[in-house]
């Protein structure tokens, strides 16, 4: 018999409050998505600093906080990311008792396929790297991988058979949406001021200091100006004259009609290069990788559609007759390392958190907290330091192209 | 899908075409006195406007060659270079 369906919870009585914005404030933070809503948790709770205000141009966590595949996983190849991405982890491990609000964090257990010898070398490499970092990742066989998602074709007949996995058991998925409101409802109640419907159009400077920004409704001063603003960062940093090694691309995804539960856990491929789960009210949920060419229009093309539902299709014959619902996509930053920009500008009280291209959800919390002690001391977390815009002129890149278990 | 007009093959499919991002960054001159600052900008720092963008495209699938056009971001909609469209 099939386990009964998670019943999604139900959103309090009282989210947030909609206040208009005051004239200053001690920290403006710029888009409400998941990383400027943690961003102004994390402040108001670690650092006491409560005059914040998060500016939203449209409404609250309706970018790519609400179009996102909502993967989570630490299996980086790197220290840093591995440092970062595990922080995270190990903070969404606490938020649903923290916040009082079960988001649905479903640690189902990511397995990362791999379908060519050199594959398994590199995985198998990841697989060690994360021990050595403390992130648990095992590798597994194919015989163990049908155990583990029965509805994966791991015949050796099939053009790019299954040749082995790494598994990320701590890996899941969470409900992208309840998570956003989470961290509203706390940061609202700690006296955050969550502005939507205010687009930032520009900043006010005296020399090299940003004293505030304008605004859709009006000119806002700020003591410090937090951009979280994802994929139109650029177009905020181009009115300082400030240029980010930064490209803003569609990345789509799509859901199917509601299934019964049939997909137990998170499979990527990234050589067949399709990822897919199945959400809590049982959509099979299905991603790819960007549309090559840089665009704002939020939508992508329907040939990288069509070539993830091939994939698809090879992976898991049984979805032959799921019908596809809805396809929609968002613009993600991607940078030359794919990997992000966190902390300082020039601008001595501008601060940066841009560039996590297709990934960043998985980040949510762990970027809040280091992003906030960023803004609230003027120097990195320990855990973003090797993140600054300088690594692209000293060579210290953090280069996760294709190391980090998925293309970006 | 885009359409994408191939100035010497006609209009083809955007699976015929391979994306070569931002057109005119030139190779720096006198290489030797750029600084590190400098070739992390011609490297790494490109143009990403919400607008009209002057990109370079190249035909994989069909006579191989390289052109360039002026693509609006936000509604895709491309011209040729020469059709007058220039970026701000
Ligand atoms: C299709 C898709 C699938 C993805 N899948 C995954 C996944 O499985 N796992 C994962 O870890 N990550 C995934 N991501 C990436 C992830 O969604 C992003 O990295 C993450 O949401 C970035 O967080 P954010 O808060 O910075 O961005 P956003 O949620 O986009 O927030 C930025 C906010 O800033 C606002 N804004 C922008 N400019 C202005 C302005 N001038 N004034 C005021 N407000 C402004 C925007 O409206 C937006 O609400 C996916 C993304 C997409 C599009
Ligand atoms: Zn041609």
């Amino acid at each position: 018999m099939a386990p009964p369906r998670p019943v999604l919870p139900e959103p309090p009585p009282r989210l947030w409050r909609n206040p208009d914005p005051k004239r200053h404030y001690e920290v403006v933070i710029v888009g409400s998505g998941g990383h400027g809503l943690a961003t102004a948790y994390y402040l108001a709770r670690n650092h006491g600093i409560r005059d914040v205000a998060v500016l939203e141009r449209g409404w609250l966590a309706g970018g790519n906080m609400a179009r996102n595949t909502t993967i989570i996983r630490s299996n980086y190849l790197f220290d840093e990311s591995a440092a970062l991405y595990n922080h995270a982890l190990n903070l969404w491990e606490q938020l649903p008792a923290e916040l009082e609000y079960d988001f649905l964090f479903s640690q189902r257990g990511v397995l990362n396929l791999a379908h060519t010898e050199q594959e398994v070398r590199d995985s198998r490499r990841r697989v060690f790297a994360n021990q050595l970092n403390g992130v648990d990742a095992e590798w597994v066989e194919p015989a163990e991988i049908a155990q583990l998602c029965p509805i994966l074709n791991v015949s050796s007949d099939t053009r790019y058979p299954v040749l082995g996995a790494t598994l990320q058991r701590r890996g899941g998925i969470a409900k992208h949406d309840h998570v956003a409101w989470a961290f509203a409802r706390r940061a609202d109640e700690l006296g955050v001021d969550l502005i939507q419907g205010c687009e930032v159009t520009g900043f006010e400077t005296d020399g090299d200091r940003v004293t505030g920004v304008q605004t859709s409704l009006g000119p806002i001063g700020a003591g410090k100006v937090a951009l979280a603003a994802a994929g139109r960062t650029t177009l905020l940093t181009d009115t300082l004259g400030l240029r980010l090694p930064l490209q803003s691309h569609p990345l789509q995804a799509l859901v199917s009609e509601l299934l019964e539960p049939v997909h137990p856990c998170v499979i990527m491929s990234n050589h067949v290069h399709v990822y897919c789960s199945q959400a809590h009210k049982g959509e099979l949920v299905l991603g790819a990788g960007i549309d090559a060419y840089n665009g704002y229009g939020q939508r992508g093309s329907v040939h990288v559609i069509e070539r993830q539902m091939a994939a698809a299709l090879e992976l898991f014959p049984i979805f032959a007759r799921a019908h596809v619902i809805r396809t929609w996509a968002g613009t993600v930053d991607v940078t030359p390392d794919a990997s992000p920009i966190i902390g300082a500008t020039p601008f001595e009280n501008l601060f940066l958190n841009c560039g996590w291209g297709t990934g960043g959800f998985k980040a949510t919390p762990g970027v809040g907290w280091v992003y906030a002690h960023t803004i609230a001391t003027g120097r990195p977390h320990p855990l973003n330091e090797p993140y600054g815009l300088d690594r692209f002129a000293t060579g210290a890149l953090i280069d996760e192209h294709g190391a980090a278990a998925v293309a970006h | 899908m885009l359409l994408i007009h191939c100035p010497w093959c006609g209009d083809r499919d955007e699976t015929e075409f391979h994306y070569g991002g931002q057109a005119h960054v030139d190779y720096p001159e006198n290489t030797a006195d750029v600084d590190d600052v400098a070739w992390s900008e011609y490297l790494f720092v490109r143009d990403n406007p919400r607008g009209l963008f002057h990109e370079r495209w190249t035909h994989t699938a069909g006579c191989r060659r390289w052109f360039n056009v002026v693509r609006d971001t936000t509604t895709n909609e491309m011209h040729p270079e020469t059709a007058g469209k220039v970026a701000p």
